[in-house]
């Protein structure tokens, strides 16, 4: 069967692009959006992949990456499908050289530049959605600005545990106005969302919606004065690069459970233990 | 020499061997048309959720998912996603369908009568049933081989008009207004749907997860009083009205199965208390879900008669977000793909929780 470029056809294609133009407009605000199927499952991706996918351009470098990595599973299957129905882009494991990185659960450790795109897959866009799991209710929750719902939960885990426990997934407030789900990356990378020079586009396939920070733009995490949003950082240095101050994936390396803390991006890690 | 006689016979070899291999390998073709064929019912399905009228691709699609019918669908959805669309056709027009079956359980004759036509309802489920029926005699066979009978291509009354013409049934909803038809694959779906969202939403919903719902309301969890007035199946005329024409043209024909159900009284006073209606659309022969998708519309109903949403049936937006197989299977399979970095942060959080409080309990300055 032949498919158009990129997959989609072209009014489907501008559809989109029409979204992601509101949704630039409204920093962190949730646009509906007419998802359609793509031919990966809802839950691989297929929020990011229709950004993409109405982004793309013949002259783009795609980069993809899921946990942090161009070799997983996913990240090859996603760059191979563009790679088939985008006939003639490139594609790059190298970060600098991307102008569009579509990522699944990380933001990469080399800072992004102005002329760079991101695309985050996003399960669920509702930050609220575990505490108030109608779309109708947190609509109007937005609608008024109304967090008392988030910032009682983070209370709650104070008083439970003396500390905020949310590990990935950590409620941001963009442009000072809206509630956000930076989507699963961990809480360790949402500082890289403020104020970044490259434009965030948000894609959510099932929950058809999209979102979008544009660059320099305020994304602050949740938190209270005397509580400060304090991620956690990796216990040891990369055991193959030896850096300090990336996130790190955990290996277990034998059977007497043995540890070793590596980079999870794999293409900073190979680029920092060159030199 | 025998060089060339050696390569010669080398390729005779392999020209025999591969006449061999075609025979015994089923036509792939062969193999789809056969499915469409024999497996209609199964196909039916396929090409309702994932809305798209083909049987050829609903069987390639099925082919190709080893008999995985949500994998079917999804595969069809996929293609169906790539298709530009054109026009919108003209609404079809049900009273003008050829029917193979049509039945009502209200009323002991209809306009048009009671037409059994092909029915699993009265077999008894026994392996081989089908092969040893009794040989039938002439008055049956004329019976049953006028698989459409000229009688029900006419212009019938419903059994709906005539309760609307007696006051009995609430009004049918006139043409939607264009706000309100809106295609959700073209236009994101939003709460409080219209009727047209819900309809097509529940038109292409997972047939178990309809079923299983509709259940419900017979059992207690908002329930229906429901009676089927008619229940049709039989192929319909598609058209499209050109705007450069002005006139209608049939493009084709597709079957569709229809359950017009009648439900409980309505209203405050003996004078404005009528049934209120219950609708079931779907693509090819399914009588299982047409029911059920009526039965579910009413359910759906619930806020807009004024009555109270207590079950889960009648939730609206608990039902509309989590019919979809596509989207269901999507997001559940989804915890297949690694999520070692979202797991990773959970670990270290509670490894910090543990480090940062030996005992078990936190201590606050301010007495929280």
């Amino acid at each position: 069967m032949p498919y158009n470029f990129a997959y989609l056809d072209e009014n489907s294609k501008r559809a989109i692009r029409r979204s992601l133009l509101k949704a630039v407009a409204i920093p962190g605000h949730q646009i509906a959006f007419a998802s359609r199927e793509m031919p990966l499952p809802y839950g691989w991706g297929t929020g990011g992949i229709q950004v993409t996918a109405a982004i793309i351009g013949k002259d783009d470098i795609l980069k993809v990456i899921d946990q942090g990595a161009d070799d997983t599973t996913n990240a090859v299957s996603i760059r191979h499908f563009f790679q088939s129905v985008a006939g003639g882009i490139a594609t790059t494991t190298d970060t600098q050289q991307a102008s569009i990185i579509q990522t699944r659960h990380r933001i990469p450790e080399t800072a992004l530049r102005a002329d760079q795109i991101i695309v985050y897959q996003v399960p669920m866009p509702e930050p609220l959605f575990k505490l108030e799991p109608r779309r109708t209710e947190t609509r109007i929750l937005h609608a008024m600005a109304d967090y008392s719902l988030m910032y009682l939960q983070l209370y709650d885990h104070i008083t439970r545990y003396g500390r905020v426990a949310i590990g990935y997934d950590y409620p941001v407030m963009v442009h000072d106005r809206y509630l956000m789900s930076p989507s699963p990356i961990p809480a360790f990378d949402v500082p890289k969302m403020h104020m970044n020079p490259a434009l965030q586009l948000f894609g959510a396939g099932r929950e058809k919606r999209l979102y979008a920070v544009p660059p320099y733009t305020r994304v602050v995490p949740l938190a209270f004065e005397d509580y400060p949003f304090t991620p956690l950082q990796a216990q040891a240095p990369c055991a193959l690069c030896g850096s300090t101050s990336s996130y790190k994936d955990e290996i277990i390396l034998d059977d007497s459970g043995k540890r070793q803390f590596v980079c999870s991006d794999t293409d900073y890690c190979g680029k920092t233990s060159c030199k | 020499m025998s060089y060339v006689a050696a390569k010669g016979g080398a390729q005779a070899i392999h020209a025999a061997h591969q006449l061999v291999a075609e025979r015994n390998a089923p036509d792939p073709d062969d193999l789809q048309a056969q499915i469409a064929r024999h497996l209609h019912l199964g196909i039916d399905r396929i090409m309702a959720e994932a809305s798209l009228y083909d049987r050829d691709i609903a069987a390639k699609a099925l082919l190709q998912a080893q008999g995985d019918s949500i994998e079917a669908v999804f595969i069809v959805r996929a293609y169906r996603a790539t298709l530009s669309r054109f026009l919108d056709s003209v609404p079809l027009n049900l009273g003008q369908a050829h029917l193979q079956r049509h039945i009502s359980a209200a009323f002991k004759d209809v306009p048009g009568g009671q037409q059994l036509g092909a029915t699993y309802d009265y077999s008894h489920r026994l392996l081989g049933y089908f092969q040893n029926l009794p040989a039938r005699d002439e008055a049956e066979a004329s019976c049953a081989t006028s698989g459409i009978p000229p009688k029900a291509t006419l212009n019938k009354t419903s059994v709906m008009d005539l309760l609307e013409t007696e006051g009995l049934i609430e009004k049918s909803s006139t043409e939607p207004a264009d706000a309100e038809n809106r295609d959700i694959t073209q236009i994101p779906p939003g709460f409080p749907a219209s009727r047209a969202q819900r309809l097509q939403t529940l038109a292409r919903a997972d047939e178990g997860f309809v079923l299983g719902m509709a259940y419900s309301t017979q059992r207690g969890y908002g329930q229906n009083h429901p009676f089927i007035a008619e229940l049709s199946h039989g192929s319909v005329n598609v058209e499209i009205c050109p705007p450069e024409l002005g006139f209608s043209l049939c493009i084709g024909t597709i079957e569709m199965t229809e359950c017009q159900m009648i439900n409980q009284f309505q209203g405050d006073s003996p004078d404005t208390a009528t049934f209120t209606r219950g609708y079931g659309l779907v693509f090819g022969h399914n009588e299982r879900k047409a029911i059920a998708m009526a039965l579910l519309d009413r359910a759906l109903r619930a806020q807009e008669l004024g009555e109270k949403v207590e079950a889960p049936a009648q939730d609206e937006e608990f039902v509309l977000s989590h019919c979809d197989n596509v989207e269901a299977t999507g997001f559940v399979e989804h915890l297949k793909l690694p999520h070692h970095v979202d797991f990773q942060s959970e670990i270290s959080t509670l490894r910090a929780l543990r480090a940062q409080s030996p005992g078990t309990t936190v201590k606050h300055d301010d007495a929280l």
